[in-house]
This record gives structure tokens, sequence and C-alpha cells, in this order.
């Protein structure tokens, strides 16, 4: 039995050593701003910067590939993390300011066939089999795949109420102009 | 040198791993979806594959027989194929991130890949020499990685067929399957 133990723990002791040294030299480098990145875009994948996800894009923006202005989920905030994060100065007042939105169900038409949950890549909508389903607010990141998918049409894109969070000083010659079209999706 | 060349196309062929052992079907549904990833797939196998034949038959040798430790054939045999997974883990990652990011959890599944642990148990349980063994471990994975190849070129092309909805996918990969396992049958018989 002695043998055995000795033989078992000698061969992980061998093994581990050598995969131990394989993985100095097989190292990878990985770029940490690529991760920092990657932690400040919301992470749900949805692919509307063009890029597959958002390591993708993460890994991009890393390299300086791509702009910092690409993110519509992440809006104006995510655009201002990225500037502090990559040192770059960017010029907001151009921003076609995405409005942050978010879904909404209008009950009364929703017929409770589960495709808009299985198109969440957020997990934001709550319902079941033949039961109303409803958005939650909180994590919806607005990427708009559950409109196209509804057979219904009772979903929209309503705008985000302002919180803290989202809120930005407005511009006081932007108000009242009424050349600006204001892009609201106003429920 | 006839008895060599016999034992590599029976591994390869005639006793195929996957169309007459069985073993490994797991992958063989899973990553023939694509032909460059099957490829890369049988490639790594066939590393692991001879590697850990090559290792396996040391361990049994020197290690298992004097001892008279067989009952730890599994466990040692394991061992030895995760570090050898491991190892080709590092090295595709390092070479091809590309192939890495598509072998994705198959490639560190290698080592639950029954195939692996099947070749190392067939060899020293038929009492292999060295280079026997070696030569054992090579040929099936030349079988396993031809069998990988075909069977994503047969799927590529049926995806674009026309199938009933219900046949799509799975079922119609598992009827291919089937199909050139029939056809692998054939080969039966020609070495004993």
């Amino acid at each position: 039995m002695w043998v055995a133990v000795g033989i078992l723990t000698t061969m992980g002791l061998v093994l581990g050593g050598l995969l131990g040294v394989a993985a100095r030299f097989l190292a990878v480098k990985e770029d940490p701003l690529e991760e920092e990145l990657k932690a400040l875009l919301p992470g749900s994948q949805c692919g509307q910067c063009g890029y597959v996800g958002c390591s993708q894009y993460a890994a991009a923006l890393a390299k300086g590939e791509a702009p910092i202005t690409l993110c519509p989920p992440g809006g104006k905030d995510v655009i201002e993390a990225l500037a502090k994060k990559l040192g770059v100065t960017v010029d907001l007042s151009e921003h076609e300011e995405a409005v942050p939105q978010h879904a909404f169900i209008i009950e009364d038409l929703c017929i409770g066939c589960t495709r808009c949950i299985r198109e969440c890549s957020t997990d934001s909508i709550l319902g079941a089999n033949k039961l109303m389903h409803t958005i939650i607010m909180e994590t919806c990141h607005g990427c708009a795949k559950c409109v196209s998918v509804c057979p219904t049409e009772a979903i929209m894109m309503v705008r985000t109420p302002v919180t803290l969070n989202n809120w930005h000083w407005p511009k006081p010659e932007a108000q009242n102009n009424p050349a600006v079209p204001q892009p609201a999706h106003a429920h | 040198m006839k008895e060599y060349v016999l034992l590599i196309i029976s591994a390869a062929l005639v006793n195929n791993v996957i169309l007459a052992r069985f073993l490994g079907l797991c992958s063989f549904m899973g990553v023939t979806t694509r032909i460059d990833t099957a490829v890369g797939m049988g490639m790594a196998t066939t590393f692991v594959i001879t590697v850990s034949s090559m290792a396996d038959w040391a361990v049994g040798a020197y290690l298992l027989e004097p001892y008279n430790l067989w009952y730890l054939r599994t466990v040692t045999f394991i061992m030895v194929i995760a570090a050898a997974v491991q190892f080709t883990e590092m090295t595709v990652k390092k070479v091809s991130p590309a192939l890495f990011q598509m072998l994705g959890i198959y490639l560190p599944l290698i080592t639950t890949n029954c195939a692996v642990l099947g070749v190392a148990i067939l060899l020293v349980e038929a009492r292999m020499t060295f280079i026997e063994a070696t030569l054992f471990g090579f040929a099936s994975s030349i079988g396993y990685s031809l069998v990988m190849v075909m069977m994503a070129g047969l799927r590529e092309r049926l995806s674009f067929a026309d199938v009933p909805r219900l046949f799509a996918g799975a079922p119609n990969g598992f009827i291919v399957a089937s199909l050139l396992a029939l056809a692998f049958m054939g080969f039966s018989g020609m070495t004993s």
C-alpha cells in the first residue's frame, strides 16, 4: 500500500512540476488594459458596437483600433469612463445622444410566448409560458433585441427615467431650440 | 516489419476507435460541424494520444508491473493524460489563440475523452512492446482524426441540404455516423 501511495505522490509531484515549468515557458501575455476596459463595458454582448461581444470590443479598444463611442447601451457614462481610462479626450457635444432606453411590455398584448425571454442577453424579462411577461428595468440595457422577436408587437422602447447615474447637465442653448429634433421615444 | 504495418492498419481502420470501438463519441458529435475545428481537434488529440500512450506504457512497465499495482492503472493513466492535455492546452493557447477559441471546452475535455484512456488500457492489456505501443497510439489517433475530418466534411455539406426540420442538426449527424460505421465494417476481417 505504501508503494502505491508513494508512486502516486511521486507521479503527481513530477507531472505537476513539469506543468509548472511548461506554464512558465508557454505563458500567454494578456493585456491588463483589455481586462479593465472589459470591466467598464456593460458586458451584455449585445453586439451593437459591431464587434461580436464586449471582450472583442475591449480588445479593439486596447489596441486603439476602435473609437470609444460605439457602445449605445453604455451611453455617455461609459464613453466618459473609457475616455478617462484611456486618457483621451472626447468631444461629446457632437455626440448624438442615444437616449437611455429600456424595453417596455404592453401587458394587454403579451401572449406569453417566451420568445423575448430567450432573446434577452441580460435575463431582464420575467415571465412564464402563457403568462404575461414584464421587464426588469434595472438590468435592461436597451439593446432592443426583444422588440424584433415579439410576434404581437407588445414590446416597445421607452426612455429610461433620469437618475443620478445617467443625468447630465443640459446645455442651455440646446434647450428650447425647435431646430434640434427631440430624440424622444416618450411613452 | 510486416506486423507493424498490420498493426497500424488494424488500429487506424479496422478497429477504428470511433467507428468500431465507439470511443470518444462526445467530441465526434461535438466538434465535427466545421472541417477546420475537426482538423484542430484531430491534431490536438493525436498529440495527446501518442504522448500518453508512450508515457502510459512506461508507467505500466516500470511502475505498475514490478510492484503488481495494476489496480492503479486507471488513476495513474488519467493523471498522465491530464498532464498531457494541460500541456497541449498551453501550447495551443500560445501558438494559435483562434484555434483555442474554436475548440473551447472540447480541448480540456480531451482528458475525459474515453478514446485516450481506452487506447492506453488496450495497449497495456495487449502486453505490447514500446514500439508497438507507440505505433498503436499514433495509428489509433490518426484513425480518430481521419474519421473526424470525414464526418466534418459530410456534415458541412449536409448543413446546406434541405432535410425535414425534425432531423436537422444532431439527429442527422447520428444517422450519418451510423452509415459511416457501416462503411467501416467493410474493413473488418482484413487483419486478425
